[in-house]
């Protein structure tokens, strides 16, 4: 069978579909494993692009405001997550430190950039930069490493540990990065992989 | 069927001679090493996939012992220093009373690691011979494993977030323990484990046996 590009396949299974244009708003799933494989959703790459942006800029006030609080009379300690991330920089626990760094600030801070570099252009009409299907294909492989949601749940577990120890009150950066936890989960939604790498192709042809 | 989709009989890219990109769902004659779409890497089926997966399962395995015998948290109160392993502080946090958190941590920190170990080690097993397994179950198995291998890191994150928080009093210092580490460790490999399996191994052998049934 010749390759076309109507014939896709479905990244679970591998089972063959024809594609003859996805209508408006309909969802085309694999006969097989029941995968999403095309979403027609002309707007869904501007609104990624958009939730990233808004990410990335709450980003910056989730890492250097302080997201918690301790305060018990005596003493007063606030975290940000920098700090945090900065905790183990001592001797046997710098591998931790690194990977806290990893899973929470830079993962999480590279895959939205992933998105605006490669989509941008995109929700503009303008050619896709060099590079684009490169850094898409990143952001696809960083998914399951950007760990800030499950910090967050981390957070809330810290507030009940210490809960008797000191009181406890939520930073800036607590906020923003609840922010940034929902428009990720909203962001996730938007994307087919099919749709999104067939928007990249018609930009690059013009 | 909710799409304008065309169903080839259940027809595999690799059995109409073709090699399907898992990046981006094109297809591509077979023999072709990277997609011309997206640039990623082709390959019809994982040759080394279970390989890998069983390396991964088993270095899992060996980080995630040492993480439960030794402390994942050392508190210094004035003249006191006091270790709590993973199950300690379960056990610790209901103590307070406060269950429903110590219920997610146990979760977090036993229950999905362990359950992750057998199903990985469950699927990996089932795939090699043909089996008369439904294959939409296999299938949603593997994606429950994928999905939530790594909210196991929950128990990291607190241990991080305390030490960060009260490291600079005099009352009490909390420090992470030799087990935070090989406990990330024990899920970053248990992570890698999982996508090292080939999702499309499912269905090969199953065809071999019993007349596909619809998932
Ligand atoms: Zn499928
Ligand atoms: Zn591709």
């Amino acid at each position: 069978m010749a390759p076309s590009e109507d014939l896709v396949c479905c990244p679970v299974c591998d089972a063959l579909h024809e594609i003859h244009g996805v209508t408006d708003g309909k969802r085309l799933r694999c006969v097989r494993c029941n995968t999403v494989i095309a979403v027609d959703r002309p707007e869904a790459i501007v609104r990624i692009v958009v939730l990233a942006s808004t990410s990335l800029v709450l980003m910056f006030i989730v890492i250097f405001f302080p997201f918690l609080e301790l305060r018990n009379g005596v003493f007063d300690s606030r975290a940000s997550v920098f700090e945090t991330a900065m905790a183990f920089n001592r001797g046997v626990m710098a591998p931790l430190a690194i990977a806290v760094t990893l899973f929470v600030i830079v993962l999480p801070v590279s895959r939205l950039v992933c998105f605006i570099w490669a989509l941008g252009p995109l929700s503009f009409d303008r050619p896709p930069l060099p590079g684009a299907a490169f850094t898409l294909r990143l952001a696809e492989t960083l998914r399951p490493w950007a760990m800030a949601e499950i910090f967050m749940i981390g957070v809330a577990v810290a507030l009940v540990k210490l809960g008797d120890l000191a009181t406890l009150a939520m930073g800036p950066a607590f906020w923003s990065f609840a922010a940034i936890v929902f428009i990720t989960a909203l962001q996730d939604t938007q994307l087919s992989k099919y749709s999104i790498w067939t928007a990249l192709d018609t930009a690059s042809r013009r | 069927m909710d799409g304008t989709g065309h169903r080839i009989a259940a027809l595999t890219a690799r059995e109409a001679g073709l090699v399907g990109c898992q990046h981006c769902t094109r297809v591509s004659p077979m023999g072709t090493r990277t997609c011309t779409r997206c640039g990623g890497s082709l390959e019809s089926r994982d040759r080394t996939s279970m390989q890998r997966v069983w390396a991964w399962w088993l270095v899992g395995l060996m980080a995630y012992i040492p993480a439960n015998l030794y402390p994942m948290l050392l508190t210094r109160t004035v003249g006191q220093v006091q270790d709590a392993t993973i199950v300690g502080g379960v056990i610790e946090l209901a103590h307070h009373g406060a269950y429903g958190v110590a219920g997610i941590v146990f979760f977090a920190s036993v229950i999905i690691p362990v359950g992750k170990f057998i199903a990985i080690a469950y699927l990996a097993t089932i795939v090699r011979r043909p089996h008369g397994h439904k294959p939409g179950q296999l299938l949603h198995l593997y994606e429950v494993v994928e999905w939530i291998g790594r909210w196991s890191m929950i128990d990291v994150f607190v241990v991080a977030i305390l030490a960060a928080l009260v490291q600079f009093n005099l009352l009490a210092t909390i420090n992470p323990g030799v087990a935070a580490v090989c406990f990330a460790l024990s899920v970053v490999f248990t992570m890698l484990a999982a996508m090292s399996f080939d999702s499309r191994r499912i269905w090969d052998q199953i065809r071999q046996t019993s007349d596909e049934s619809p998932a």
